[in-house]
Formats: C-alpha cells, sequence, structure tokens
C-alpha cells in the first residue's frame, strides 16, 4: 500500500509560514487570495492490506507521532490496497 | 539531592544545564543517556536545550518516543521534579506532561537575545516574592511561539500556572507566555535560559534564582542552602 498522510495546521491555529507564503504568492500577482496554510505530507510504503484494524492504528500513529493534536489535522489516503 | 540531566541526539544546551545545577548551586548533577529507561532515583530531571533528533518532524516530537521518556513520565506521575528548557519545554509538551504546543515564532526567524520576563504567580514557590517583579533570561529559539486553546487557556490562568511572561513579545507567544507549569506543580517547561544566566560573563545571573525556584517546589530546604 502506498499512504500519503497530510498533516496541515488547524484553522484556528496562527500559521506564520502559511501568512508569510500568502504574502509572496500575493505580492507575485495572485488575486483573491484569501488563505494560504503550509503543512506537510507524510509517505509510507508498507506491506499488508487495508483493514479497520490497520487504520486504527495509523489513526493511532497519526495522532501520536505524524501529527500534535493541539495543532494540526490530519487526513490520509491509501492507494494499491 | 541527586539531579538528572538527560542527553538526546541533537541536545546542546546539556552541558549549560549541567553547569548551571553542579557548578552554579554546587548540586550533585549527572548526565542520563537518552536510551537509558531507569533515572536512578533523581530528585531532578532536565531536560535541556538543543535540537533533538535535527527538530525533525516537529520539535521535540521524536524525543518523545526515546526510551528515557518512559522512566520520565513515571517520575512525574509520582511528583517528582521536571524542568525542561527549550527544546525540553517542547519535548514536554510534545509528551503530554505540560499542556499546550510551540510553533513557529510569529516573525519567522530564529530569535536570540536577552528578555525581560514577568514573574507570574505560579504557586509557592515560583512567585514575585520570591524572584522579584521580573528577571532577566536569554532566548534562542526559532519555535516558541505558545499556542493552547481556550479552555487550556483559561485552566492556566485559574491554576497560576504561568511561571514567566515575555516584556516585549520576541516570538508571538498567545498571552505572552514564556513558561508555563503543570496543574500538580512538578513539572516546569520554560523557552528562556536560565541554564544561559549564571556566570559572571553571561548577560545576568537570573538563572540561578529561577533554578532555585523550580527545586524550591518540592525541596525548599536544599533551594534554601544552594543560596
Amino acid at each position: 500500500m502506498k499512504i500519503k498522510v497530510f498533516v496541515t495546521p488547524k484553522r484556528n491555529v496562527l500559521d506564520p509560514q502559511g501568512v508569510a507564503v500568502g504574502h509572496a504568492l500575493a505580492s507575485l500577482g495572485l488575486k483573491g487570495l484569501t488563505g494560504t496554510r503550509v503543512g506537510k505530507v507524510v509517505e509510507l510504503e508498507v506491506e499488508g492490506t487495508d483493514s479497520p484494524q490497520f487504520r486504527a492504528q495509523l489513526d493511532t500513529l497519526c495522532r501520536d507521532l505524524l501529527s500534535n493534536p493541539v495543532i494540526e489535522d490530519y487526513r490520509y489516503e491509501i492507494a494499491g490496497a | 539531592m541527586d539531579i538528572a540531566v538527560v542527553q538526546f541526539p541533537g541536545s546542546n544546551c546539556d552541558q549549560d544545564a549541567f553547569q548551571l545545577f553542579l557548578g552554579g548551586l554546587g548540586l550533585p548533577t549527572r548526565y542520563v543517556w537518552h536510551k537509558d529507561r531507569d533515572l536512578g532515583g533523581a530528585d531532578l530531571v532536565v531536560i535541556p536545550g538543543g535540537f533533538s533528533y535535527g527538530d525533525y518532524l516537529r520539535c521535540g516530537a521524536i524525543a518523545r518516543f526515546s526510551p528515557i521518556m518512559g522512566a520520565v513520565r513515571e517520575h512525574a506521575a509520582k511528583g517528582g521534579l521536571v524542568l525542561g528548557i527549550c527544546n525540553g519545554f517542547q519535548i514536554l509538551c510534545e509528551a503530554g506532561l505540560l499542556p499546550g504546543a510551540l510553533i513557529r515564532n510569529s516573525s519567522l526567524e530564529y530569535r536570540c537575545m536577552t528578555c525581560e520576563l514577568a514573574v507570574g504567580d505560579a504557586g509557592p514557590s515560583f512567585n514575585p516574592a520570591a524572584l522579584g517583579a521580573r528577571v532577566r533570561l536569554p532566548i534562542g529559539h526559532g519555535e516558541g511561539n505558545y499556542r493552547i486553546d481556550e479552555a487550556g487557556r483559561a485552566r492556566l490562568a485559574a491554576n497560576g500556572q504561568v511561571l514567566l511572561r515575555y516584556v516585549g513579545n520576541p516570538n508571538g507567544s498567545l498571552d505572552d507566555i514564556a513558561g508555563i507549569r503543570n496543574e500538580a506543580g512538578n513539572v516546569f517547561g520554560m523557552m528562556p535560559h536560565p541554564d544561559r544566566a549564571f556566570e559572571r560573563f553571561h548577560p545576568s545571573q537570573d538563572g540561578l534564582a529561577v533554578a532555585r525556584a523550580v527545586l524550591a517546589a518540592r525541596f525548599p530546604e536544599v533551594a534554601r542552602k544552594s543560596a
């Protein structure tokens, strides 16, 4: 399986990086920009098949390590299951 | 008295913290490697500053899972003293031993300067009567912008958990928060460096009183004698 985990700053948490990148995008001529948030993507390759148990484990790992729930949200996509 | 300074790969203020307690306060101090699983009966555990695991993923996110952190967690649960400085504060937040999180400075710049800090009314040992209204301590960080949700923010205020507030906020930190303690009053975390403020050639010697105030939360007589 190929898994992509997307980690982004929570909506209600200040994202200084997003603000700075947004300013740069606007100065490069992007019109109508109303929000920019910078997060990260973690790509995993895992042998095995998708299952509710696997997703439960993945959710735990996302909460404990890959994201910090105080400041970040996560979601993931699983391909090739 | 037995003080243990934890060393992670990437810690770079471990020797400063060691010297603060051994040389500055004259207290028995030793190092503990992050792969150890035992604190050997330490009375105070210091999580020093630096860039543990290269700050990969998030500051403190990987150090939190080091083998020694199980022992630190048990020590804290039993009421043992823990002090996290800078990266150590970030690690304690990631580990859930302190509430909230530290994100990128609002300026996006690494800030290295000496800060004026207002002392919070944070318990019997850490307050303006013990430390004076203000202390001066150096900071050096890129991720010191403290964040917590509204409920957590209200709890910090209600329980008097804020140790230090910046006078002239260098990083965008919520409510100018520079350091906090847990509700039980045995786990302390701060971005400013008491371990860079005790020698004559340091910008101040206020780190000694701050370290003593942490010690005094459990060992008031030791803190008094080291003065």
